[in-house]
């Protein structure tokens, strides 16, 4: 009698796990920053360099031209100057610490950083509704837009 | 980065950039209007103010948008003003009158009266911006229907009520009623951080004064010139509209129109403009 819950109670675990694979991508809420880095890809795969640049230029995603001058996209218009350009920021930054600056740049720069925190649900006050509850990239974008700036090297 | 920018594929668009990002310092330029109205453009500011001295959002336009401003024959928001002219002397609501019948000629009676909005009305118990005072004469001394936000002839109105103060130096009155608390509660706004990118007004309009956000040159975010005419739009902004924008930017919720999170802002921000020369209408892009 005992052991059979206990085998329906693993049963029910392992239902649950595989259907919403769940254990690959780390949600916004349990990224786990340490010294300033994120060890681990959030989405649970590689990120995809070319995707990335995508990323980084489309203004409804990451946006990061708005705010970073990027000589690799100098065929672009308009680069902001809101932060640091990234030139050569691969050499500053190691992958990983590349990782906790995009998914929440609070973590590294304090809050006092202008820059948007890209996974992360601490957002500010009143959040238009369309966009409550979620992070403004994705898992996968984070990857991405991490592989990308992993290129940029001076 | 600007060597390697000027070395690039786009030659004359890139360079025109690179030379305005190198001057990304708003100018330094005087403005005087056709010729003869000299307006203050940069000043001292107000004591407790977070910068020492204060710029219009005139100086960090282009070349060719600030020279719109200089003439007014050039200046496309002319034409809306003249168009509240038409409006104050036109007959509305159930009484037959128009504001001239009341008010006469606007180069006097409303002549330096906008310098000094947003007011305490005692009435309504909160401040009244101009929108609201012609809505409150509209309701309550016409027997017309009150504009709703930036319809009806409410933006053209107002810029030539406004027009009437060309050069006044802003100077709101923080002692009127409880003024003082709704300055507060403004600034308060201006420093929360809002939606998705958390970014509050100061992020932008204090911390990043004078340098470029993608295509914009970010200016303190002054007033002085509202309603303004927008070349993107081809047509008048209300100070309202612009806020809301700001915010949406934010991706937050936005407050509707003189709502007291709104009415609460334009009594803080246009404090921060104080000493400036009323604008209306500017030119901005
Ligand atoms: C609203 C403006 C803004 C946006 C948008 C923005 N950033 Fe930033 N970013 C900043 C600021 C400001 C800093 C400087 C950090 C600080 O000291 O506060 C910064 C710093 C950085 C740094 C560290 C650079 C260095 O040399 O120290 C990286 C990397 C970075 N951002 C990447 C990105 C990426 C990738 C995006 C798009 C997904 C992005 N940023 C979008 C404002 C922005
Ligand atoms: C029947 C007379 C009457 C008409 C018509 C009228 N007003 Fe008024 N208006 C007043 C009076 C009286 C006051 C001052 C008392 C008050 O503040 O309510 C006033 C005040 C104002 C003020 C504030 C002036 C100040 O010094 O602060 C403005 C602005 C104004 N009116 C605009 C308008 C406009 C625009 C119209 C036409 C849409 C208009 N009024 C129509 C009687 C009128
Ligand atoms: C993400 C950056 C950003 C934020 C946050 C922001 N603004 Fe703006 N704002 C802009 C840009 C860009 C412009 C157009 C260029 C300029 O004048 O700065 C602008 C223009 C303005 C103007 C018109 C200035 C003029 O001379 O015509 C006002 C007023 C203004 N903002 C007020 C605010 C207020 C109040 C807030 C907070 C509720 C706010 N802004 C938040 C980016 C921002």
């Amino acid at each position: 009698m005992n052991s059979a819950r206990n085998l329906i109670a693993v049963a029910v675990m392992a239902g649950s796990l595989a259907a919403t694979a769940a254990w690959a991508e780390t949600a916004p809420d349990d990224v786990k920053f340490e010294d300033g880095a994120v060890a681990m890809s959030v989405s649970g795969n590689a990120g995809d360099a070319k995707a990335g640049a995508g990323v980084f230029k489309n203004k409804k995603l990451g946006n990061c031209l708005a705010c970073h001058a990027n000589s690799d996209m100098k065929n672009e218009l308009f680069h902001g100057e809101v932060g640091p350009a990234l030139d050569g920021v691969a050499d500053r930054y190691s992958v990983d610490q590349l990782r906790a600056i995009v998914a929440n740049s609070k973590e590294v720069f304090g809050d006092q950083t202008v820059m948007p925190g890209f996974y992360t649900l601490k957002v500010g006050k009143n959040p238009a509704k369309e966009f409550a509850g979620k992070t403004i990239l994705s898992a996968q974008d984070v990857e991405d837009v991490v592989a990308y700036l992993a290129t940029l090297k001076e | 980065m600007k060597k390697s920018i000027l070395n690039g594929v786009m030659g004359g668009v890139v360079a025109a950039l690179v030379s305005s990002a190198a001057w990304a310092e708003p100018v330094d330029d005087e403005l005087v209007i056709d010729g003869d109205i000299k307006m203050v453009v940069r000043t001292k500011a107000p004591e407790g103010h977070p910068f020492d001295e204060i710029r219009s959002g005139w100086q960090y336009r282009t070349k060719e948008t600030r020279a719109l401003e200089v003439d007014s024959f050039n200046n496309p928001g002319m034409l809306r003003v003249e168009e509240g002219e038409g409006i104050w002397n036109t007959a509305d609501g159930t009484e037959g009158k128009s504001c001239a019948d009341c008010h006469g000629d606007a180069s006097e009676s409303m002549k330096e009266v906008a310098a000094h909005y947003p007011k305490w009305d005692a009435q309504s118990n909160r401040p009244i911006n101009i929108e609201l005072m012609i809505n409150k004469c509209r309701t309550e001394r016409m027997g017309a229907e009150a504009y709703e936000f930036d319809k009806g002839g409410q933006k053209s109105l107002t810029a030539y009520i406004k027009h009437q103060a060309l050069g006044t130096p802003v100077s709101i009155d923080l002692t009127q009623g409880d003024m003082q608390s709704w300055w507060e509660k403004g600034k308060e706004e201006y420093y929360t951080r809002t939606g998705q990118l958390n970014l509050s007004c100061s992020n932008c309009h204090e911390d990043n004064a004078g340098n470029y956000i993608r295509a914009d040159h970010l200016s303190m975010g002054q007033v002085n010139g509202f309603p303004v005419y927008r070349l993107k739009q081809a047509d008048l902004v209300s100070l309202h509209n612009r806020f809301r924008g700001c915010i949406r930017d934010t991706r937050a919720e936005q407050p509707k129109a003189f709502s007291d999170e709104l009415m609460a802002l334009e009594v803080y921000v246009t404090w921060r403009g104080t000493g400036l020369s009323v604008e209306t209408p500017a030119v901005r892009n």
